[in-house]
């Protein structure tokens, strides 16, 4: 009898692969960890397209980007996108004109004018103003800005898209002002330096010189913020009101995406109704609004970028 | 004579346009200064605003009791409470999973289509409405997978609302660790993990840190997702206590239980048409502001600590 032939490891060999067995587990579930974030994107996709088909089983894409009236929850239902969408765009475009000519001057002040411990002390306090949680200014648009405006316009009704979106314009000043202070700081000196040495003022450097060589990063900077105002919600749904309106007029109270969402969120709707699939279909729709926001903003960060 | 008159002529255009530019200078100087003012001191100004109108209610009963249907009794307790579990859920997930992927994402990746795949994911994501979220968790946690209208789909939410800050932070926390310690480390003949764990991620602790706080403080504030996930808004009890006084000491049923948040008790007592209610809604704000602004503020602070102090 032979005894049988022992195939013996050498302890470091062991060792050796069970440390390789246990780094290749921690990169797969780092890796894991990483997909976390498809999937997160795949699962929005999913969830928004999956509920949205049922809606379009129902109601036709024609009555839904073309009827003017929005009333999923009447008796006599009206599936018109529009009106939510105008509202959108309404108080958007407001909060824009308030914040893009402040923000971007705050800006070149800032990165041009400022002192060096001025910009210090001022950068970290637009910093901690980006993080300010939003229904905080529903408040100030609904208790302050609104009777402020009705002061000067009695008729205007205390839900209103002014209020909102220049309350909303108020938010986000610090925004723009410190994307667009970064992208002026990462102008090189010596393009300023060579616009001192021929006598350009300040003024001239930073019209002429900088703002133009920053172009890309202030036009993304503006960008996300458009991204940000139309998926903005708690302000617009405490101060612009709840009834969806087509209309453009910013004196007019009207409902945004966001708006109808949380209204819709905030009663009992059962699961699978047409209300309930309804605020998918208007998910769908903010969804697709930003996200090319978003994609033209990068789009243009890159494709517009002097590199020195 | 005449050339030296039009020299002169010159000189003193010259001199009238150096003094005219001199002048658009500090005009621009001042209104830039104007605007940054205006930016800064309205949203101080609101807060103080806020801050007085809530004042009344500064007091330690307004943190110890429930909502009720009469404005000068009612408290915060509920939400409080419900924040900060929300908030332990939020933290757990969000934090290892967002930490591992910035590590996979800096260290280990290779270069390929799969990695820019997760890149541009991430940086989508960061740009996605939060409600859209809250529309992800109505469908998916809610319904799907059934896990009801509970501290435990509101964690979630919020997790991977806030799981692209955590990575983005993480990641340039450890871009900033120079080679040179991952070469030293490889030379005394660590192994991959033994390089990431001891020393790239140890070493950026205090930036990945400045990420998850600021994550932490934006969903502390964020209202829109959990209110599309139809959170209650008058809950006048307390969920179990997660810690109990019997072995083993530890109790899950916090998570599935209903729940409200300190941003939604604001916005249901700001919607009320009795005035009295906008006094509570004032000061919840302003404690969520303090809230927030300390912990931002605390996140900045350490980023510009960790600024001068490391010097590679």
């Amino acid at each position: 009898m032979q005894a049988p032939v022992q195939l013996t490891i050498s302890p470091r060999l062991a060792k050796n692969i069970r440390r390789n067995v246990k780094e290749r587990m921690i990169e797969l579930i780092l890796m894991l960890a990483a997909l976390v974030a498809v999937a997160t994107t795949f699962a929005i996709v999913g969830v928004l397209l999956y509920e949205s088909l049922s809606f379009f089983k129902t109601v036709s894409v024609v009555e839904f980007f073309t009827d003017t009236q929005w009333t999923p929850l009447f008796e006599e239902a009206h599936y018109g996108i529009m009106p939510l969408v105008s509202g959108t765009l309404t108080t958007s475009a407001i909060a824009l004109a308030v914040a893009v000519p402040i923000g971007t001057i705050a800006a070149i002040f800032l990165s041009e004018f400022a002192s060096h411990k001025t910009r210090e002390t001022i950068k970290p306090i637009l910093e901690l103003l980006v993080g300010v949680p939003t229904v905080v200014f529903g408040y100030f648009a609904l208790f302050f800005v609104t009777p402020l405006l009705q002061s000067i316009y009695p008729e205007l009704p205390s839900f209103n898209m002014l209020g909102a979106g220049i309350v909303m314009g108020i938010m986000i000043i610090p925004y723009i002002a410190s994307m667009s202070e970064d992208a002026m700081r990462a102008v090189p000196m010596s393009m300023r330096e060579g616009s001192y040495a021929m006598g350009a003022t300040r003024f001239q450097t930073a019209i002429k010189v900088v703002t133009p060589a920053a172009v890309s990063g202030i036009v993304a900077a503006y960008i996300l913020a458009i991204s940000r105002a139309v998926g903005e919600t708690m302000v617009v749904a405490i101060a612009a009101g709840q009834q969806p309106n087509l209309t453009f007029n910013p004196l007019e109270s009207a409902a945004t995406i966001t708006a109808y969402i949380v209204q819709v969120a905030m009663g009992d709707l059962p699961h699978g109704s047409i209300g309930y699939q309804s605020i998918f279909a208007a998910g769908l729709v903010l969804m697709a609004m930003t996200l090319s926001f978003n994609i033209i903003g990068h789009w243009v960060r890159k494709k517009y970028r002097e590199s020195y | 004579m005449e050339h030296k008159a039009s020299v002169l002529e010159n000189l003193a255009d010259v001199r009238a346009m150096i003094k005219r530019h001199k002048r658009n200078d500090t005009l621009f100087a001042a209104i830039g200064l104007l605007c940054l003012m205006f930016g800064l001191v309205t949203l101080m100004l609101l807060f103080w605003q806020l801050i007085a109108d809530g004042y009344p209610k500064f007091n330690i009963d307004f943190l110890t009791e429930f909502p009720s249907r009469r404005a000068g009794r009612a408290g915060l307790l509920s939400a409080w409470v419900g924040s900060l579990l929300v908030m332990v859920v939020t933290f757990l997930t969000a934090v290892p999973v967002g930490v591992a992927a910035g590590l996979y994402l800096e260290e280990y990746a290779p270069k390929n289509w799969f990695t820019d795949l997760i890149e541009i994911n991430v940086s989508n994501l960061a740009g996605v409405p939060s409600i859209i979220y809250g529309l992800l968790a109505l469908g998916l946690f809610v319904y799907m997978l059934d896990f009801g209208q509970s501290i435990l789909t509101a964690g979630l939410t919020l997790g991977l609302l806030i799981l692209p800050i955590v990575i983005v932070s993480t990641r340039e926390a450890i871009r900033s660790i120079p080679v040179s310690i991952r070469e030293a480390a490889y030379g005394v003949g660590a192994t991959k993990w033994q390089v990431v764990y001891d020393h790239v991620f140890k070493y950026s602790y205090g930036g990945i840190l400045t990420g998850i706080i600021i994550g932490m403080a934006r969903a502390l504030g964020e209202t829109a997702p959990i209110i599309t996930i139809g959170a209650l808004t008058f809950i006048a009890f307390l969920p179990p206590s997660p810690i109990t006084t019997e072995p083993p000491f530890l109790n899950f049923e916090w998570l599935s239980s209903g729940f409200t948040v300190m941003p939604i008790q604001m916005f249901n007592w700001l919607s009320r048409p009795d005035h009295a209610f906008h006094v509570n809604a004032a000061a919840t704000g302003a404690l969520i502001i303090i809230v927030t602004l300390l912990m931002n503020g605390t996140a900045i602070w350490l980023r510009y600590k960790i600024r001068k102090n490391i010097k590679w």
